[in-house]
């Protein structure tokens, strides 16, 4: 077997815990009574012990022990969850995380420092710790005495009881219901076997029943769950279902075991189902531990890459089928199309991640900020269900960092300014996500004091950036805080540093294909909206043609096609807008953007795309229809080409380029405005 | 500068470009095709005014006969497209370059390999690896990581400006 290092296995699994630790501990600062925090936290804690010892990582056993003991004083009660407590285990995470990345380089005497704090908060007089129960999988078969609905029992409430405690697996005997006539609507007849894995003792599970215990039949027993591939026979024989001899006499006959047993009226059908179900959920409490693998990036990126000429070559089989009079071509042909729109959209899926996993890191950092900076301050997140592509959010994380640093460091004021001017004590900062479109919207906002306009203005018109007492619309003026080196410490005091690590968002976010936007309330606030595109593999596209070319526009950004009629067009040689139900959208012609010397078609269309809750028409020849697009980006010889972010293959193979939407429409929207402004 | 300091002989592949004999190093050359059709880039240099679909990857397509000041002429029923790979800033790049003919692969002695001339030259120095000699015949061994660098850069001055007259 060739897979990975043992000890990378544990520094990624090690990696994980802590980061579920982390955001446990920050949890818990909220609301410090939560036990199944406590005991997420202590599990963690445990798991990094046991697993460090037995990878050779012995200072992070020993160390994690003593975090481990001096926690499980909190979970049993002993001792309360503090804020002090909290930060000191935060700490101790920290120190756990050293020890494991680069234990050469990290002092014990730190270790003992935080230990000997520890220990300060520790309850003396209490017993030596006991070790969390493991999860243990219990075989509860009960039925309920016959009167038991006239009694007022519910069994469904006490399945769900069940489920609570645990993954239940139920099966219903109904092995005693007696024929139509003869059943009495107030009668249980039912019988229910539930395999269910807990950590909660056999007490806890007997509790469920205390109402009912006395009259009913109650059987709970323990299964061994390392034995999950335990055979139905010996499932059968355990149950006493079924005598092991006739397992055995049955076995002999090599053939499904549990239909010969039925064959030979040693058991009921219902038995048979309910010892399966037994069966499957064994095999799938053992399976969960393998329900996710790790897969190296590169294959990933590799997979995408084959899946991405699969959809060139698919669609170029679709146009030489639509060509065909063969029916089974055709038919062959769309067979092939369905599938490979489903594998794409499964990879796709694969490379998907929830940005709630890139949310938890700033947690930390907002509330190490916090502490250093003296200021009180509330994070919200939401949208943490939103899916994104991975390498988008690794890509985030520096940005993100810069932001919420820059929203906490200058856009919130002091708690003194704060309490002074009348807002609440404590700051927010809001974190979100969410999806519109083919992009995902990604806000960072704060309640602070917002961007001040004036002296950006002026600090602009100080560099060279803008004309002075020129008037500069808030879009623009707020774009220019993202030009290298627009803003130092010295020259500005009251936004010392907005911007410094700004150009390198702007590269960033610029490098993903997506866009930034500043939206800011003085007095009230700032909120930054970054604009991301879903994936950068695969797209749908609409296919158009100007001149001889053609192109592909994102059909995420297509707002609509509408045709440019003759009239319209005359009259708009000077000013280009049209009127869309009664909103003016400037347009663009591609033809003399594009310097096309063939004619124009009579019929012109127009596309309307948006970008930024901004419109513009882009004027073609032609509509072609839709197209999936697998984005291949343009070499460096075409770095200085504007107008195209990337570029394709068609169905017949030539190549064709893709639009770039977000430039258009700002290039559009900025001629107008120039338009307007000399009338 | 960069000039021709070895001392083994050089394995390039010889091709046409307005009836002049030029070589680029056969370690470049990754394939030769027959014209495809190309797909123009709105707003590019002339000299990389396309792209084209080798095997399932765009690559740009750059036609060195105006970049050499040259005049751009239709196809022939001799034109390639030579696929060559080079280093532009650091990245290796897949580049599609157009032939008027492609010759052959063939081997400079060492002996038959001189430095660039400073003077006397037609074509700007640095496009220039170095000098070869077939026979009667010169052949100039492009530099093409050169060639193509400043290619996407405005550039105006593509001929060599102090050599007045043709090489002859």
């Amino acid at each position: 077997m060739t897979g990975p290092h043992p000890t990378l296995v544990f520094r990624q699994e090690a990696a994980e815990l802590l980061e579920h630790l982390e955001a446990d501990l920050l949890d818990l600062e909220g609301v410090p009574d939560c036990q199944e925090l406590i005991d997420g936290i202590f599990r963690a804690l445990h798991t990094i012990k046991g697993s460090g010892a037995m990878y050779g990582f012995e200072r992070v056993a020993a160390f994690t022990h003593h975090v481990e003991t001096a926690f499980d004083a909190v979970r049993q009660g002993r001792a309360d969850a503090t804020p002090a407590l909290i930060a000191v285990t935060l700490a101790a995470r920290d120190h756990i995380r050293g020890l494991i990345e680069h234990p050469d380089s990290i002092d014990d005497a730190v270790g003992t420092a935080i230990l000997a704090r520890l220990g300060t908060m520790q309850d003396k007089s209490a017993p030596p710790p006991a070790t969390a129960p493991p999860a243990r999988t219990w075989r509860v078969r009960f039925r309920l005495p016959q009167d038991a609905m006239a009694t007022g029992t519910n069994p469904v409430l006490l399945l769900d009881d069940l489920r609570t405690l645990g993954t239940a697996t139920v099966v219903a005997r109904t092995d005693l219901i007696p024929p139509l006539e003869e059943i009495s609507p107030t009668e249980c007849y039912l019988g229910w076997d539930v395999v269910l894995s807990t950590e909660a003792p056999k007490s806890t599970i007997e509790e469920v029943f205390l109402f009912v215990r006395d009259e009913m039949e109650l059987d709970i027993e323990p299964i061994d769950p390392l034995d999950a591939d335990k055979r139905l026979g010996e499932i059968l024989v355990e149950r006493a279902d079924v005598s092991k001899k006739a397992v055995d006499a049955a076995l002999a006959k090599q053939e499904r075991l549990g239909k010969l047993l039925i064959g030979a009226g040693e058991l009921s059908q219902e038995k048979l189902t309910s010892a399966l179900a037994e069966q499957k959920h064994l095999r799938a409490e053992v399976r969960q531990d393998a329900g996710s693998i790790r897969v190296p990036a590169e294959r990933l990126d590799e997979l995408v890459d084959r899946v991405g000429e699969l959809v060139i070559a698919q669609s170029r089989l679709k146009q030489v089928a639509h060509a065909s009079r063969d029916v089974q071509v055709k038919s062959i042909a769309e067979e092939i199309e369905r599938l490979a729109r489903e594998l794409q959209d499964t990879t796709m899926g694969v490379r998907m991640v929830q940005i709630g996993s890139l949310f938890g890191r700033f947690r930390r950092l907002v509330h190490d900020l916090a502490q250093e900076l003296g200021k009180s301050i509330a994070l919200s997140t939401f949208g943490e269900e939103t899916e994104i592509d991975k390498t988008v959010i690794e890509r985030l994380n520096d940005p993100l960092i810069h932001l919420i640093r820059n929203a906490i460091d200058h856009g919130l004021e002091t708690d003194a300014r704060r309490a002074e001017i009348g807002k609440p004590l404590q700051g927010l900062i809001r974190l979100g996500a969410r999806h519109a479109g083919g992009e995902v919207l990604i806000s960072i906002s704060d309640d602070g004091h917002g961007l001040d306009r004036a002296r950006i203005q002026s600090r602009a018109e100080e560099q060279g950036l803008i004309e002075r007492g020129a008037n500069v619309s808030d879009h623009e003026l707020f774009q220019l805080i993202f030009q290298p080196g627009f803003s130092t410490a010295d020259a500005v005091t009251k936004l010392s540093g907005r911007g410094v690590g700004m150009d390198v968002v702007k590269r960033t976010i610029d490098a993903l294909r997506g866009t930034i936007d500043i939206a800011s309330n003085e007095g009230r606030g700032t909120e930054v909206t970054l604009r991301l595109p879903l994936t950068l593999a695969i797209i749908d596209g609409l296919l158009v043609r100007v001149g001889r070319g053609r192109y592909v526009i994102p059909l995420a950004a297509v707002e609509e096609c509408v045709e440019l009629s003759s009239e319209e067009d005359a009259r708009s040689r000077g000013r280009s807008f049209l009127n869309i139900r009664g909103d003016l959208v400037p347009f663009l012609r591609l033809r003399e953007l594009f310097n096309t010397s063939t004619p124009a078609d009579r019929y012109q269309k127009v596309v309307i795309v948006s970008s930024s809750e901004l419109r513009v028409g882009l004027v073609v020849d032609q509509v072609i229809g839709d197209h999936q697009t697998v984005i291949k980006s343009l070499s460096k010889l075409h770095a200085d080409v504007a107008n195209f972010s990337g570029a394709t293959i068609l169905g017949d193979g030539t190549v064709a380029l893709i639009l770039d939407v977000a430039h258009l429409v700002e290039f559009g929207q900025v001629r107008e405005e120039r338009l307007k402004a000399a009338g | 500068m960069r000039t021709w300091s070895g001392n083994r002989s050089l394995e390039v592949l010889t091709l046409d470009l307005e009836g002049e004999i030029f070589a680029i190093e056969a370690e470049q050359v990754r394939e030769i095709l027959d014209l495809v059709p190309i797909t123009e880039v709105p707003g590019s240099q002339p000299f990389v005014k396309g792209l084209i679909n080798v095997r399932g990857r765009v690559v740009p397509f750059a036609d060195p006969r105006l970049r050499f000041g040259m005049e751009e002429r239709p196809p022939t029923i001799d034109t390639r497209i030579v696929v060559i790979e080079v280093e532009l800033d650091g990245d290796p790049t897949t580049v599609g370059i157009r032939a008027d003919k492609v010759y052959e692969v063939t081997e400079l002695a060492a002996a038959a390999l001189e430095e660039t001339p400073k003077i006397g030259m037609r074509w700007r120095p640095e496009f220039i690896r170095c000098i070869g000699k077939r026979g009667p015949d010169f052949v100039v061994v492009l530099d093409m990581g050169r060639v193509l660098s400043s290619g996407g850069r405005a550039d105006t001055s593509l001929i060599w400006q102090s050599a007045p007259e043709r090489r002859g």
